[in-house]
C-alpha cells in the first residue's frame, strides 16, 4: 500500500473501533486508538499471515500482549478477511466469541491473552521453535507500557537475548498513560531504551502513529543479527479524536451519542 | 524400560528422565524446558546427549511456562520441568492462561512433589497443586505410583495433545505387584491393585505403596481384606470405578500426599455425596496447619500416611460407624 492508502486505512480502522465500542457499550478506546497504526502497518505491510496461510507452520505470528485493546485487533482481522466484519456486531454479547480480550475461538488470533506480561514469553517460545526448526518466520508482540513492570516480561527479555532471537520483535505502544495515571507516576520504567539495550536487545524509537515511519522501521528487521528487536513506538492514547487524546478517562471510556457523532465527524 | 529390582524399586523421577530421553531420541519435536532444574530433574544426561532438545530459561518459572506454551503452539511436544512447589504456584497464571485456556498442550512436570523435599520446609512443599489445578478447566492431573505408571504416563502425555500435569517424587518406589508383569495403564482409569471385601483404600502417586502395606497389615493382624486402588488420575476422576466400589457400601479411605482440602479425597467425597452414596468415608492427607518439620518419612508418619497410620484410620472409622 502507498502511505496515503495506509493513512486512509488507519482512519477507517479508527471509525470501526469506535463503532463497535459504541455499539457494545464497552471497550478499551484509548489504547485501541493509540496502537491501531501499528496493527495497520503490521497486517498490511509486514506480516506474512492471511486467512489462507493461517494454519501453515511458516506464517508470521502476531501475539497481542496488551489483550485489552482487542477492538483494534478484531477490526484489522475482519478487514483482512479472517471473519466477516458483521461478526463484530456481537462484540461482548452473550455467547459471542468476540469478547473483551483476544481468544483463539476467533480466527486469526494466535493466543488467548488479557492478563498482562504473557505475550512476550509466549512469543519467545514461538520464536525459539522457528530457530530450532530453521523455519524462517518472524514473531511480533505488541506490549503496553502499563504492563512493562510485570516481572515475567523481564524474565523473557533475558531469554530472548540469551537465545539470540533475531526473529522476534516486541513493539511497545508507548502512550505514557495507564489506568490510574501516567506511566511515570505509576511506576517509572525509564530509561526504557537503555534498559532494553543492556538486556541485549536492539532498540529503535519511532513515532507510533506515523504509518510511514513505522513501515520504514519495521522493514529493517532484524535491527541487528543475533539480537531480538525492540521498537519503542511513541503514541498518543486516544489518537485521532481530539477530546480523547491523552485523556486518562478514555482508557476504557465509551462515548455518548453526541461524543460518538463528534468523533465520527473528526475521523471522516 | 530397564529391568527394575522390584523390591528396592526406582524413583519415579529417574524413570521420567529415562523415558523422556527415549522419547526425545525417537522424535526431535520432544523438548524439555527447565528452570535450572536439569539437575533436580535428573535431566543432565538428556541435556548432554540431546542439547538441541532442551531449553534452559534459568530460574524464572513464569517464563518457563510461557515459553513452553509458545513452543507447544508450534507443534512441539513440550515437557516443562520444575519442582512442583514452584511450577504450580509461581507460574499458576501462566498455567491457567497460556497452557489451559489457550489450549497449548504443554506437559507440566512437577518434580519432587508433595513433601519430597522434607526438611527443606514449606517453601519447597507442594500440598496445594491438586487443588489449584483441579479448579482450572482443560487440565489433566496425573500422579503415577511406580516406575511402570510413570513410564506409561510420560508416554501417554507425549502422545496426547492436551495440557497435562504430571506429579511425582524422588524417592525409590517398589513396583506394585501387578506391574511386575506389565499391567494396563490409561489416563482417567483407576487401577485396582489388590482386591478385598471389607474396605476400599484409594491412594494416588506415592501413597499407593503405604496403602498397599496397610492392606497387608490389616489382613494379617485383623483378618480384614482391603481393595486397594491406584487413582493415578485426579482429574478427570474415574467416576465409573468409584461408583462400582462405592456400590458395595464398604468403607472408603483415601490417602494423598496433599492437603486434605481440594485433592483426591474431596474429589471422591464430592462425587459420592452428590450421587447418594453413604459409605463411611475418611480422607488421609496433610491437615490445614503449619506442616510438621522433618524428613518426608517423618512427615508421612506424623500424619498417618503410613502402613500403621492408614490401618489405624480405618479401624477408627469403623468404630465410629
Ligand atoms: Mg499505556
Amino acid at each position: 500500500m502507498t502511505i496515503k492508502e495506509l493513512e486512509i486505512k488507519s482512519k477507517e480502522y479508527r471509525r470501526k473501533i469506535l463503532k463497535y465500542i459504541y455499539k457494545a457499550k464497552a471497550g478499551h478506546t484509548g489504547g485501541s486508538l493509540s496502537c491501531i497504526d501499528i496493527l495497520n502497518v503490521l497486517y498490511n505491510e509486514i506480516l506474512n499471515v492471511s486467512p489462507d496461510n493461517f494454519t501453515s507452520s511458516d506464517r508470521d505470528r502476531y501475539i497481542q500482549s496488551k489483550g485489552h485493546c482487542v477492538e483494534a485487533l478484531f477490526v484489522v482481522l475482519a478487514d483482512k478477511g479472517f471473519f466477516p466484519e458483521s461478526d463484530l456486531e456481537t462484540l461482548c454479547q452473550y455467547q459471542s466469541h468476540y469478547i473483551g480480550h483476544p481468544t483463539r475461538k476467533v480466527k486469526g488470533v494466535e493466543q488467548n491473552t488479557g492478563a498482562l506480561g504473557h505475550g512476550l514469553p509466549l512469543s519467545v517460545g514461538t520464536a525459539l521453535a522457528a530457530k530450532m526448526d530453521e523455519i524462517d518466520y518472524k514473531v511480533f508482540t505488541l506490549m503496553g507500557d502499563g504492563e512493562l513492570p510485570e516481572g515475567s516480561n523481564w524474565e523473557a527479555f533475558l531469554t530472548a537475548s540469551h537465545y539470540k532471537l533475531d526473529n522476534l520483535c516486541a513493539i511497545l505502544d508507548y502512550n505514557k498513560l495507564q489506568i490510574s495515571g501516567t506511566t511515570a507516576e505509576v511506576c517509572n520504567t525509564e530509561p526504557i531504551a537503555d534498559k532494553l539495550k543492556s538486556f541485549g536487545w536492539a532498540v529503535r524509537e519511532v513515532d507510533g502513529n506515523n504509518v510511514e515511519a513505522l513501515k520504514d522501521v519495521l522493514k529493517q528487521l532484524p535491527f541487528e543479527q543475533g539480537k531480538p528487536s525492540f521498537v519503542i513506538a511513541h503514541t498518543v492514547k486516544g489518537k485521532g479524536v481530539s477530546y480523547m487524546e491523552n485523556q486518562l478517562k478514555w482508557h476504557h471510556g465509551v462515548p455518548s451519542a453526541e461524543q460518538y457523532e463528534l468523533a465520527m465527524t473528526e475521523l471522516s | 524400560m530397564a529391568v527394575v529390582d522390584t523390591s528396592v524399586g526406582k524413583a519415579n523421577l529417574e524413570v521420567f528422565a529415562e523415558t523422556l530421553e527415549a522419547l526425545a531420541r525417537e522424535d526431535r519435536n520432544v523438548i524439555a524446558v527447565t528452570s535450572d532444574s536439569r539437575g533436580s530433574g535428573k535431566l543432565a544426561p538428556f541435556g548432554q546427549r540431546l542439547p538441541k532438545q532442551i531449553v534452559e530459561v534459568g530460574i524464572a518459572e513464569q517464563n518457563l511456562v510461557g515459553v513452553a506454551a509458545g513452543l507447544a503452539s508450534t507443534g512441539k511436544k513440550v515437557f516443562a520441568v520444575s519442582p512442583a512447589c514452584f511450577l504450580t504456584a509461581r507460574s499458576l497464571e501462566q498455567i491457567k492462561n497460556d497452557v489451559a485456556y489457550s489450549d497449548n498442550p504443554v506437559n507440566l512436570v512437577g518434580i519432587s512433589a508433595g513433601v519430597s523435599y522434607g526438611a527443606l520446609g514449606s517453601t519447597h512443599h507442594s500440598l496445594h497443586d491438586f487443588a489449584v489445578l483441579r479448579a482450572i478447566n482443560n487440565m489433566i492431573i496425573v500422579a503415577p505410583a511406580d516406575a511402570f505408571e510413570t513410564e506409561q504416563a510420560i508416554r501417554q502425555a507425549a502422545a496426547l495433545e492436551k495440557p497435562v500435569y504430571l506429579r511425582f517424587g524422588k524417592k525409590n518406589m517398589p513396583l506394585l505387584p501387578i506391574d511386575t508383569e506389565g499391567g494396563k495403564f490409561q489416563f482417567a482409569k483407576g487401577r485396582i491393585i489388590r482386591e478385598g471385601d471389607d474396605l476400599v483404600l484409594i491412594g494416588t502417586g506415592e501413597t499407593v505403596q503405604p496403602a498397599l502395606e496397610a492392606a497387608k497389615k490389616l489382613s494379617k493382624e485383623h483378618n480384614i481384606e482391603a481393595t486397594v486402588v491406584s487413582m493415578h488420575t485426579i482429574k478427570p476422576l474415574d467416576y465409573d470405578l468409584l461408583s462400582e466400589l462405592a456400590a458395595t457400601g464398604k468403607p472408603i479411605v483415601t490417602v494423598e500426599e496433599h492437603m486434605i482440602y481440594g485433592g483426591l479425597g474431596e474429589a471422591c467425597a464430592s462425587f459420592l455425596i452428590q450421587n447418594g452414596f453413604k459409605n463411611p468415608f475418611k480422607i488421609i492427607g496433610i491437615p490445614d496447619e503449619y506442616t510438621v518439620t522433618g524428613s518426608q518419612n517423618d512427615i508421612f508418619r506424623h500424619y498417618g500416611i503410613s502402613e500403621q497410620g492408614i490401618a489405624s484410620s480405618f479401624l477408627n472409622l469403623i468404630k465410629k460407624n
